[in-house]
């Protein structure tokens, strides 16, 4: 009787548990908020697109330690319900005081060791000294990006390929949110832009910064993310794959205040016509100077 | 009295060789190396990573203004200190209760000559300076370090004020539990010593 | 020296109140015996039960929260009409949702978990493990607790100054901290409560190490201490000397705050279009590495002794010795000892090099093998057993593999490739839930139902507890489970609405399923709330040792009297012996005499 009661509550609970989230699960999302771009892209509940040459080299990691992880976990668990079943108390059955020699446990231990050390001089310390310190030499963009509460910039050295130099004193929010100095002769062809544009199969160094507090640089398409800190310049690289031109998010992955949810960008990744299309667009004089 | 009747609180446990409040305050102790030793980590960090030109650079010993002619007088002050709370505890180990007092009494002269001399020679003319807390670095670092000492000297007066006073009484009823307490406190003001003993040279000597 | 035993320890600073009332054992007042109590059971106890209210108080902010994540600015039902000032339009605000969630994590950490686990659980039970009438400065112990309730109302306090509570995350990390609320109190609050809470710990771990090294009773050798108090002992290192680091941290954002320093600031700080006043010159890492060094020493004071007290629970109910009892031992103090060496896996994003991110991640690497000794030893316990499946034992047995997802998915995090995709992301979040939510709050239940026979002399309910466990083990997955497939899309944490983003609008189901089970978990506590309660005065009435276990806290009475033991106890053999063969019982008590094993 007690037995019974006792299945029935199970079996009544984990039926109200799977019907309840499925309904949960397929409400229909709200529509994105509409930032004027259609992101291109597939995203679901496993790693999102990857458009970058390198970006695999992550997700290979990613993949290869949760197959790991999955398999560990499931033959840890098949022991553990053996054991959970075979040795229930029940009359007649006393427990075992001699403890057992478990050398397959000292075996796994080593394993588990030895699969880590792989992992990690294999597939982890080179990927990352690549990532880190092998800048491309192959003529990359170079772009800065200056993160402020709450929007990215996106500063362009212009074609002689130098960054002007930066002044906070003089950083103005509408006209020159950067501080960019007029009597830098090197800043004089730089222009900024709230959009972020790099052409499609060609290395991109960026260096960041921030302007207040620190943000992070999260591209989750191309497996890059990067801390913007105050006081510091920090250079990361990639490079995007063929044929993947498109549009795609920019996103910011560390609390940086109230609107942190909402520091979004969008990077175009452009075929070379498209991108030199928008530099003539962005470094067109504005509208009231036409005239003369 | 209620409370439970606690072994080695007056008596060294065999194997330690330590009574409880003696192992408890090296224990304090080590908390105390752990916070000091993070804030002179911040020091050289923040020194070394300073930059070299403009308002935030580290300033020149001479803009200091610190007077190690003051820093040496109150260093003095503090290891005589020092040495006036071990002659205290040494006369409670002869049973001298009267002598122990004015040693203690002595320290704690010392002490607030140590914190007078910090604020009326150094705290307040620093400040009317200009040279406040939020002037550099430097200043940011000698405030708060020098600050934190000066409370733990504070705290050290409180206590051995507390021994000389009320605090004794507990020298007719146990006269070995107020010696270890008073050997614990002194343990204690050795390290604020020591504390200073760093200070010094790197906030007034380079 | 019989005579100065006499006095008692600890009590020295009212004296004359021992003289006035000269050693006799008279009743105390009300109020020294249950509210400013020196006894290690009462502190205990109201550890415990002002860390529940903390919990549960944290866990509500969540399940708010929860409600702005799930259903994005749609007004709460029921609170946000209850509370319209802090929900204005019944919705929450994103500045709300920061507080929210900064409280959230502060309040769990250092007012929920760590006291319930040290303050509670330790206080409680290691000095009767060790067979010591008390701890050995009792008055300190009680300092501890009420340094603590300030810590606690002070952190409260300021959700209601002008400007709300903390919004920086319970990391605060700087600039962030420092400019946030200008003039205003709700960072400087939680950074004054913060060094409450660090001094409270402070003296909470010397008072623990030296009771184990001092009390420990006649006979009870370090190998044959309960694997309990080996934990507390280890993680009252971590306390002692993690926390001073994060108390200078305190002291130096304070400093930037309240007295314009820029020891976190660089030059140049411009917050919206605005030069800042700071002369410059400081480093925000200085900040991360600062609270790291406590914060990774930290999550092992959240996870050790949640161990200790799943080996005790384990051994007493399969009704066998822990497996590699020595191995665990050694184990747990390497963990101690490497847990100084990791801190920077947090901040490989930081714009790390490669040689400290090649260190970092090798260090981390190595801590995880002896976690795998741990778990390992468990479970291998479990073979040969004779396995009784009551409540105690049943949240017990479920820490085992909820530690190990949480362990498990810290791999990935601890190299710095993986953790470029994951770090910041959801992922972390179901990482270290699955660590302390299914982890030490499951060891935390499991504690509470095994020894309140012991602190009450009641046994609580098995119906409602299995009822509570069952709703509980479900939900809490239905929780965390959805965090893993949310971080791995790229989901960033600490968003107030993650449908602004393409990948964060294609997962918001999970975000929504996640909520509910947040919410259901919530109400699978009623079962455990009223079984608490009812039980107290209510519950079956048992004798001093119900589970029929080893370990010295089983031979006091229960509750025990002050001082503990009826007489002192001394203890002739190891802490597990059970089944031991030629003994008529299946437990052979540590304090018993007879032929040893
Ligand atoms: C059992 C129910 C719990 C639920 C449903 C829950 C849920 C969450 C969620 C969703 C977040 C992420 C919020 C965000 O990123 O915006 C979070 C953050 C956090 N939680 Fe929990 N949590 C629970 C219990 C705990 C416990 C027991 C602890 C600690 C021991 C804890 C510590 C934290 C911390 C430290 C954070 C990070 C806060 C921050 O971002 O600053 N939580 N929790
Ligand atoms: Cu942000
Ligand atoms: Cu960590």
């Amino acid at each position: 009787m007690r037995r019974c009661s006792w299945r029935i509550f199970l079996a009544v609970v984990f039926g109200c548990v799977v019907l309840g989230q499925t309904s949960v699960l397929r409400a229909q999302a709200v529509a994105p908020k509409d930032t004027g771009v259609k992101i291109d892209g597939e995203y679901g509940p496993f790693l999102p697109t990857d458009i970058s040459v390198d970006g695999y080299q992550v997700d290979r990691l990613i993949n290869v330690l949760h197959v790991f992880m999955i398999g560990l976990f499931v033959g840890w668990g098949l022991f553990f319900a053996f054991c959970l079943v075979k040795y229930r108390q029940r009359p007649g059955h006393r427990a075992n005081s001699v403890l057992i020699k478990a050398k397959p446990s000292k075996y796994l231990e080593i394993a588990v060791a030895i699969f880590e050390a792989v992992l990690l001089f294999g597939f982890s310390i080179p990927v990352w000294a690549r990532v880190k310190s092998e800048f491309p030499t192959d003529d990359p963009m170079r772009v800065r990006v200056v993160a402020e509460q709450f929007a990215w910039n996106f500063h362009y050295p212009g074609a002689d390929k130098k960054f002007g130099k930066l002044n906070p004193k003089i950083i103005d929010l509408v006209k020159n949110p950067l501080g960019r100095m007029d009597d830098d002769p090197a800043g004089k062809d730089d222009f900024v832009s709230g959009e972020f544009h790099v052409i499609e199969g060609r290395s991109v160094v960026v260096e960041i910064l921030s302007k207040d507090v620190i943000h992070s640089f999260f591209v989750p398409v191309l497996r890059v993310k990067q801390d913007a800190i105050p006081g510091m310049r920090i250079p990361i690289w990639f490079k995007t794959k063929e044929k993947t031109a498109g549009a795609y998010e920019i996103g910011c992955a560390q609390l940086c205040g109230n609107n942190h949810f909402s520091m979004r960008a969008v990077m175009h990744v452009d075929t070379p016509e498209q991108y030199a299309a928008w530099v003539k667009k962005v470094t067109a004089p504005p509208e009231e100077f036409k005239e003369d | 009295m209620s409370t439970a009747v606690l072994p080695y609180t007056v008596e060294p446990h065999p194997i330690t060789r330590l009574y409880s409040g003696k192992l408890g305050i090296w224990l304090f102790l080590a908390s105390e190396v752990m916070l000091f030793g993070a804030l002179f980590s911040s020091y050289v960090l923040l020194r070394v990573g300073a930059p070299v030109a403009g308002p935030a650079a580290w300033p020149a010993h001479a803009e200091t203004g610190l007077s190690w002619k003051i820093g040496g007088f109150n260093t003095l002050v503090l290891i005589i200190s020092s040495v006036t709370m071990v002659m205290a505890w040494a006369a409670l180990k002869t049973h001298n209760i009267g002598r122990a007092k004015a040693y203690l009494a002595t320290t704690v002269f010392l002490a607030l000559v140590f914190i007078v001399v910090k604020l009326t020679l150094e705290y307040i003319p620093k400040i009317q300076a200009g040279h406040t807390p939020s002037h550099n670095n430097f200043f940011a670092l000698y405030f708060t370090l020098t600050g934190l000492h000066a409370l733990h000297i504070i705290g050290g007066i409180i206590v051995i004020t507390y021994f000389i006073g009320p605090g004794s009484a507990l020298w007719k009823t146990d006269p070995e539990y107020f010696t270890n307490r008073v050997e614990c406190t002194g343990l204690y003001w050795h390290f604020v010593d020591l504390v200073w003993i760093f200070l010094f040279p790197v906030l007034y000597l380079t | 020296m019989a005579q100065h035993q006499h006095k008692g320890g600890g009590h020295g600073h009212d004296h004359h109140h021992h003289d006035d009332h000269g050693a006799g054992h008279h009743e105390l007042s009300y109020w020294r015996k249950y509210i400013f109590s020196v006894d290690h059971k009462i502190i205990g106890i109201q550890y415990g039960l002002t860390a529940l209210c903390f919990l549960f108080f944290g866990f509500s902010l969540m399940m708010i929260m929860r409600w702005q994540l799930a259903y994005p600015n749609k007004p709460i039902p029921v609170i946000g009409s209850l509370f319209p000032s802090f929900f204005p339009g019944g919705a929450m605000a994103p500045e709300m949702y920061n507080a929210f969630g900064a409280m959230h994590g502060t309040i769990m950490v250092f007012l929920g978990v760590v006291p319930m686990l040290v303050g509670a659980f330790g206080n409680y039970v290691m000095p009767l493990q060790i067979g010591a009438p008390d701890m050995a400065f009792p008055k300190l112990n009680m300092m501890s607790y009420w340094v603590y309730f300030c810590g606690g109302v002070t952190m409260l306090a300021s959700f209601f100054v002008k400007g709300g509570a903390a919004q920086s995350g319970w990391t605060s990390y700087a600039p962030l901290s420092v400019i946030t609320q200008p003039h205003q109190w709700g960072q400087t609050m939680w950074l004054i409560g913060m060094v409450f809470l660090i001094t409270s710990s402070l003296l909470g771990s010397i008072n623990f190490i030296t009771t184990i090294v001092q009390l420990r009773a006649k006979g009870l050798t370090m190998f044959r201490l309960p694997f309990f108090v080996w934990a507390q002992f280890v993680t009252s290192f971590l306390l002692l000397l993690a926390f001073p680091p994060l108390e200078a941290a305190g002291i130096l954002q304070l400093m930037d705050r309240v007295a314009g320093t820029s020891f976190f600031m660089p030059e140049g700080l411009v917050v919206s279009g605005q030069m800042q006043s700071y002369t410059g010159g400081g480093n925000p890492l200085l900040w991360q590495h600062l609270f790291w060094f406590l914060a990774h020493p930290e999550v092992y004071v959240l996870i050790l002794p949640a161990m200790g007290m799943v080996a005790e629970i384990i051994a007493s109910n399969t009704r066998k010795a822990l497996w590699g009892y020595r191995t665990m031992v050694y184990s747990i103090i390497f963990l101690g000892f490497m847990s100084f060496i990791v801190w920077a896996h947090h901040m490989f994003i930081t714009g790390m090099g490669q040689k400290m991110a090649a260190f970092f991640a090798t260090t981390t690497m190595i801590i995880s093998i002896p976690s795998v000794v741990i778990l390992t030893a468990m479970v291998i316990t479990l073979h040969g057993a004779s396995i009784r499946f009551n409540v105690p034992m049943l949240f017990a047995l479920a820490f085992l593999p909820m530690f190990a997802i949480g362990g498990l998915t810290g791999l990935p995090l601890g190299l710095p490739v993986s953790d470029i995709q994951l770090h910041d992301t959801y992922y972390v979040i179901g990482h270290f839930h699955y660590v302390v939510a299914p982890g030490t709050i499951f060891a935390i239940f499991a504690g509470i139902y095994f020894w309140f026979p012991k602190a009450t002399g009641r046994m609580m309910n098995e119906a409602l507890g299995k009822v509570h466990f069952v709703l509980s083990f479900i939900f809490i997955n239905v929780a965390f489970m959805p965090m893993f497939f949310q971080g791995l899309a790229g989901v960033s944490r600490r968003l107030a609405d993650q449908t602004g983003y393409a990948h964060g609008n294609a997962v918001q189901g999970l975000t929504r399923m996640s909520s509910w089970g947040a919410w259901m978990l919530g109400l699978s506590q009623v079962p455990f709330i009223i079984n608490f309660f009812v039980s107290m005065f209510a519950g079956r009435k048992v004798s001093e040792n119900p589970w029929e276990s080893t370990t010295l806290e089983w031979s006091a009475p229960s509750p025990p009297p002050h001082g503990n033991f009826k007489s002192t106890p001394v203890v002739h053999r190891g802490p597990y012996e059970y089944g031991v063969p030629g003994i008529a019982k299946d437990y052979f008590p540590q304090h018993q005499a007879g032929a040893e094993a």
